[in-house]
């Protein structure tokens, strides 16, 4: 949904009233040096992956077997990653705390994936794809690096079909595309609801035939609790075996962080139980910068939470909007009645109203926020959870009339079922009830062009990097990036740093490898030995109740100082009083879960920081004080068209604010708008 | 409403396991199956016992990872996963068995949680196309007819949950392996190997102690995804062409 | 397992055909247990048709009960902890029994050697060296007729399951309509060899069939 008219800068209003946006969040932060990409190559935006690829040194094949490389992560990001590294001989141990790497979040995607292969000759290109992604993004992202993805983003589709991802066909036997997201040009390739899965299971296969080929070794059910540093170097990681409880020491010469997004700080998302930030914040607090950690993405159409006892949300494809039309009640009242008794005229469709040229197709962030807006109003729908309804109706009434129940069925098939079996409703019968939730992230570690962190030797891949979104990210995009970091970017770029190697050989017993082991065990010991009185459910719930709040669809200066003041109030609470039972010897659930919620909760903190710094609307990210007279986003790229990369100082330190300036050569910025 | 639970309680691999009964109420039908867990766990963890443990990850059908024996029946009395099974599908004063998946292959690690690491085996044993990274041919080169394609991704669909070896009389993963097999079997690109895939694959299921196949056809009616029984026709198919061209 | 199988039902198919002959009567049935024994002469020694069916049969048997007892046995280890509950949901109730169907078939198809070729018994205590009038004694014996019925009943669940399950394990049906009609073969096997066999006897029970 990106491909909107533009407005050129000129135009927009904040360049004639005085710029100057305040520093919000003075006194939470220090300000630091600035810092920049030195990877990306200059030059002609088109040709700086190659050069960079050229002028990346080459690992003679003999030595690879020598380097060992740690990928934590088996989503798209590490699967791939290991599949390929394993492939070109170097030794490969993975991790993830699932029980089978084919179970990653990356599993769930359903919409499809983004290539610019201009199959239907509508006028895509790599260069439109980069531009679209910029755009969408909202010129908060780093033009080399989007423009690489959308480059290699053709290469990825010819590996998945080689290695039988059952892609959509036309009838012809070609691959079928998609409009995905508004765009105005079909590339995105699909297989039925479900392309996260198959893409998944694809980089899946590929990684378990090297993993019988003897150049990945498997570890599952291990969580990393910490990255090793020696000598500035990341060398290695702290993982516990869940099923034994055993801290592992596992070391190498480079480590890459495929961990997936943090979306669970809200506790409630579209994001899988496991879904955590601890493999980043572990990263984070020895030295690896975080960058843009406010970046959320909010779904609209996702089933509306029903009760307290709510352990997640399930996202709805976004296509429901081609056909269902969204309204709530004009008046209160008519709130708790039967949908369908509300005559025509007592009904708001207010997307169609406030956005008359876009109406329901509008973005993202737009919906979701409008929803809000509505609920708050005391117009929503739905079982009130907390004193509140929300709910927005998704009405396919005039789509049924319009295609009959068969033309929906066809189309919606697997959706409406799943609607029916959470809810209960028949939605062909009675409208669907929807709001927004937490989705994705675009925030993540800070990378160079070679997504490298600032800490020399660790690389991070997919979501839990922050490079190529910007402050929002378009519908089918993240599987791109997550199989090109990890099919096509990384293997390339790691091998610079590798053709140093191999590494002086670390042993266990250095004081940096003890100290971290240590940690690690005393964290444990710690949340054993509490015997509080809250479960550490408990804890995650108010803390996903305080983002919800305060950071999620529209924040404010007053609320996000608000929201940093609840969230140390809990932190403290936290380390007190959780209560986590059972043995550190054993599988043991709540105690993996309290590691999980201690890191949420201090990233929830810099979150609230980083978004109360950026007094500007941009993408995902809202802030009340900064929207055009009829309530719409305001960038102010004089003073926010930066990178904001934190750098964790201490415990109870304000963190460092690294700005890495935007520069874009191959595009204009502009402001959006839908109206 | 109230509901009386059977569930089997392991503290390790290899301690010796029981059935315990709890009794759990103001459950409410919109709740899943497993968010009905988490209640009942909150409540264990707040009178100071072990919770139970029970696999989950994505919680909407897809990952795999859960998966329960719910009053004899893999994933519950719907066709769908012990995650999108919601307590609607239960009645005020029900008495609910909940068991882990039964197999030697799969064993125990704690309470309702079993190791499916054999599955993973399985598919190591050749589960896949051998094309590494940068390889691949354009796309377009190798067109696949839309029904083909169709098929393959109908049965691409399985999640790996393991329900049903759970549900199999034999313990067998045929459904599971066979799933893969026709997935790949199907497609152009999935012939080079298609004789030495079905072998191994085949070979190291034995060796993992999987039950052999006789039919039956409980996987299918367990399988939250519907795979049907061609699938296991298909792997035999190929293990017969396999054999005739002296595999 | 299914090659054995199907040889089996091949072999049933030709005995019962066999069988029906005893409504041609005396005569009629006995030259063609003769004609059996005959056939293939002068190529083949007397009886060496009969003995070359009799190996493939015997050859067929120890390789049909070598992968019973194989598959049982797998099928044991890889279960090893019950379930304290489990609903069956789609077998039938033949696919639940084949194994110890299976072995109730052995035991008869023993005594069924042991009834009329091997150890020739006439129950009734008459002349065994007469094909036809053992069979008529045999089955004026009241409950002999109702071991055979049961044993018929047993083979024809056997079959439902076994000719479904062959075509299955030969890799015949791919696809939904192959596996229907795979179940309706199953369905019609059972009931015409079961009913096929179980014709004679119950019509020397009710005194059709006469010396
Ligand atoms: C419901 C849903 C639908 C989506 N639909 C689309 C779509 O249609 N198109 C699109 O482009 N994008 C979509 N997305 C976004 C996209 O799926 C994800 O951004 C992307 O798949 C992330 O991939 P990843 O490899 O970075 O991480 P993940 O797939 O999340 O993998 C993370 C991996 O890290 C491991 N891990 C995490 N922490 C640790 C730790 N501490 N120790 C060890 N291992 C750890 C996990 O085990 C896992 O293997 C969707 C997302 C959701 C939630
Ligand atoms: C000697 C006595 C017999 C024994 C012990 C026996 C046992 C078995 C067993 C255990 C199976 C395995 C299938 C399962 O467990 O579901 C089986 C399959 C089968 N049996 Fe028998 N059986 C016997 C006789 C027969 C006879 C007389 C016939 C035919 C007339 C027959 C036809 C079949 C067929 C067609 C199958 C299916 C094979 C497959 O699935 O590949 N069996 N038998
Ligand atoms: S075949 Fe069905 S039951 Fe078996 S693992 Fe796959 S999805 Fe689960
Ligand atoms: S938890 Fe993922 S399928 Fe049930």
């Amino acid at each position: 949904m990106t491909d909107m008219p533009d407005t050129t800068l000129t135009s927009d209003p904040s360049h004639d009233a005085p710029a100057d946006h305040g520093d919000d969040a003075a006194g939470y932060y220090t300000p630091g040096a600035p810092i920049a990409d030195t990877k990306a190559p200059g030059g002609p935006i088109d040709e700086r992956w190659q050069t960079r690829k050229f002028e990346a040194r080459l690992v003679n094949p003999s030595n690879r077997r020598k380097l060992d490389v740690i990928i934590v992560g088996t989503g798209l990001a590490g699967g791939a990653a290991a599949a390929t590294l394993g492939e070109a001989g170097y030794n490969v141990k993975s991790f993830c705390y699932q029980d089978s790497p084919r179970r990653a979040h990356s599993i769930a995607a359903q919409g499809g994936i983004n290539a610019a292969k201009n199959y239907k000759e509508d006028g895509d290109s790599v260069h439109r794809l980069f531009y679209d992604t910029v755009k969408g993004g909202d010129y908060r992202s780093r033009e080399s690096n989007v423009y690489r993805l959308a480059e290699v983003s053709t290469n990825i589709i010819d590996q998945c079909v080689a290695q039988g991802v059952p892609f959509a066909r036309e009838y012809g036997g070609l691959l079928d595309n998609r409009s995905f997201g508004g765009v105005q040009v079909s590339r995105t390739f699909y297989a039925r609801g479900q392309t996260g899965q198959q893409l998944l299971i694809g980089a899946y296969q590929a990684m378990e035939r090297q993993v019988a080929a003897g150049t990945v070794e498997q570890f599952t059910r291990h969580e990393m609790l910490e990255v090793i540093i020696v000598e500035g170097k990341a060398r290695g990681i702290i993982a516990r075996d869940l099923v034994t409880g055993e801290i592992e020491t596992h070391l190498a010469d480079v480590v890459v962080l495929a961990t997936g997004g943090y979306g669970n700080v809200f506790f409630l998302s579209t994001n899988a139980m496991g879904s955590n930030v601890t493999a980043a914040w572990r990263a984070h607090r020895k030295g690896a910068y975080m960058a843009n950690p406010c970046y959320t993405q909010i779904h609209p159409t996702c089933i509306p939470v029903t009760g307290a006892h709510q352990s997640k949300l399930t996202l709805m494809s976004e296509s429901l909007r081609n056909d269902g039309r969204i309204w709530v009640p004009k008046n209160k009242a008519d709130c708790d009645k039967d949908p369908r008794d509300i005559p025509e005229e007592d009904r708001d469709y207010y997307l169609e109203r406030i956005y008359p040229s876009f109406g329901n197709l509008v973005p993202r962030d737009i919906a979701s926020r409008a929803a809000k807006n509505v609920c708050d109003d005391g117009r929503g729908v739905g079982p009130e959870v907390e004193g509140v309804r929300r709910g927005v109706y998704l009405d396919f009434s005039s789509a049924i009339e319009r295609l009959g129940v068969d033309g929906i069925e066809e189309k919606y098939d697997n959706l409406f079922d799943m609607y029916a079996r959470i809810t209960g409703e028949n939605p062909y019968e009675t409208p669907m009830r929807i709001y927004p939730a937490v989705h994705y992230v675009m925030g993540g570690l800070w990378v160079d062009y070679d997504l490298q962190s600032s800490i020399p030797g660790l690389f991070v891949t997919g979501e839990a990097n922050f490079s190529d979104h910007g402050a929002n990210r378009l519908g089918a995009s993240a599987l791109m990036q997550g199989l090109a970091d990890g099919y096509f970017v990384l293997p390339h770029t790691i091998r610079d740093y590798l053709a140093d190697g191999p590494f002086e050989k670390v042993d266990e017993s250095h004081p940096a490898v003890v100290e971290a082991k240590q940690a690690v065990q005393d964290r444990v010991t710690h949340f054993l030995s509490t015997k509080g009185t809250r479960s550490v459910d408990s804890y995650h719930r108010e803390l996903g109740n305080i983002m919800w709040e305060y950071c999620g669809m529209e924040r404010t200066e007053d609320g996000l100082k608000k929201a940093i003041d609840l969230i140390r109030t809990l932190k403290d609470d936290f380390w007190r009083n959780v209560k986590v039972l059972g043995t550190a010897e054993s599988l043991n659930q709540s105690l993996e879960r309290a590691g999980r919620v201690a890191d949420f909760i201090e990233l929830g903190e810099l979150m609230c920081i980083d978004a109360l710094n950026r007094r500007e609307s941009c993408g995902g990210h809202f802030r009340g004080e900064s929207q055009t007279e009829d309530g719409e986003a305001l960038r102010h790229d004089d003073q926010f068209a930066y990178v904001a990369a934190w750098e964790f100082a201490g415990d109870d330190e304000p963190p460092v604010l690294h700005k890495e300036e935007l520069v874009y050569t191959a595009i204009e910025m502009k402001q959006r708008s839908y109206k | 409403m109230k509901v009386t639970l059977k569930i089997w309680r392991q503290p390790d691999a290899a301690s010796k396991g029981a059935m315990h009964t709890y009794e759990l109420d103001g459950v409410s039908e919109d709740m899943s199956f497993l968010e009905m867990l988490d209640v009942l766990n909150e409540q264990l963890n707040g009178k100071g016992e072990d919770p139970v443990a029970f696999d989950s990850d994505c919680r909407e059908g897809i990952c795999g990872m859960c998966g329960l024996m719910i009053n004899g029946e893999a994933h519950g009395p719907e066709v769908t996963t012990t995650c999108q099974l919601h307590m609607r599908s239960f009645k005020d004063g029900d008495e609910i068995v909940i068991e882990p998946w039964r197999a030697d292959a799969f064993p125990v690690v704690k309470d309702l949680v079993v190791d499916r690491g054999a599955l993973d085996r399985i598919i190591q044993a050749g589960g896949y196309i051998s094309v590494n990274t940068g390889s691949a041919p354009e796309a377009h080169s190798v067109p696949v007819p839309r029904d083909d394609a169709l098929r393959a991704f109908n049965v691409a669909t399985c999640i790996g949950c393991g329900a049903c070896v759970a549900a199999c009389p034999n313990g067998s993963a045929s459904l599971f392996m066979g799933a893969k097999i026709t997935h790949l079997g199907e497609l152009p690109q999935g012939q080079p190997e298609r004789d030495t895939r079905v072998v191994d694959m085949v070979a190291q299921h034995d060796h993992e102690g999987f039950g052999g196949c006789t039919n039956i056809g409980e996987c299918t009616a367990a399988c939250p995804k519907e795979i049907p029984l061609d699938v296991i026709s298909r792997l035999n198919w190929d293990l017969h062409q396999a054999m005739r061209h002296g595999h | 397992m299914a090659v054995s199988g199907i040889i089996f039902i091949g072999f049933v198919l030709l005995h019962m055909y066999g069988n029906l002959k005893a409504f041609s009567g005396h005569d009629a049935y006995n030259e063609y247990a003769e004609h059996l024994r005959i056939l293939g002469e002068p190529m083949l020694p007397r009886e060496g048709a009969l003995w070359i069916i009799r190996s493939v049969l015997i050859v067929s048997l120890v390789v049909h009960v070598a992968s019973a007892a194989a598959l049982w046995k797998r099928a044991r280890r890889a279960r090893r902890t019950q379930y304290v509950m489990k609903k069956n949901n789609a077998s039938s109730l033949s696919s639940r029994t084949m194994r110890w169907g299976g072995l109730t078939l052995l035991l008869f198809i023993i005594w069924h050697l042991v009834n009329f070729t091997i150890g020739k018994v006439n129950v009734s205590g008459g002349a065994t060296n007469d094909p036809y009038n053992l069979l008529v004694d045999t089955f004026d014996t009241w409950w002999m007729t109702l071991i055979y019925l049961a044993a018929m009943l047993t083979l024809a669940m056997h079959l439902h399951h076994g000719v479904w399950s062959s075509a299955q394990t030969l890799g015949l049906t791919n696809n939904t309509r192959a596996r229907r009609n795979a179940k309706t073969l199953g369905w019609i096997v059972a009931v015409v060899i079961a009913g096929g066999f179980s014709l004679v006897p119950i019509f020397v029970l009710a005194g059709v069939i006469t010396k």
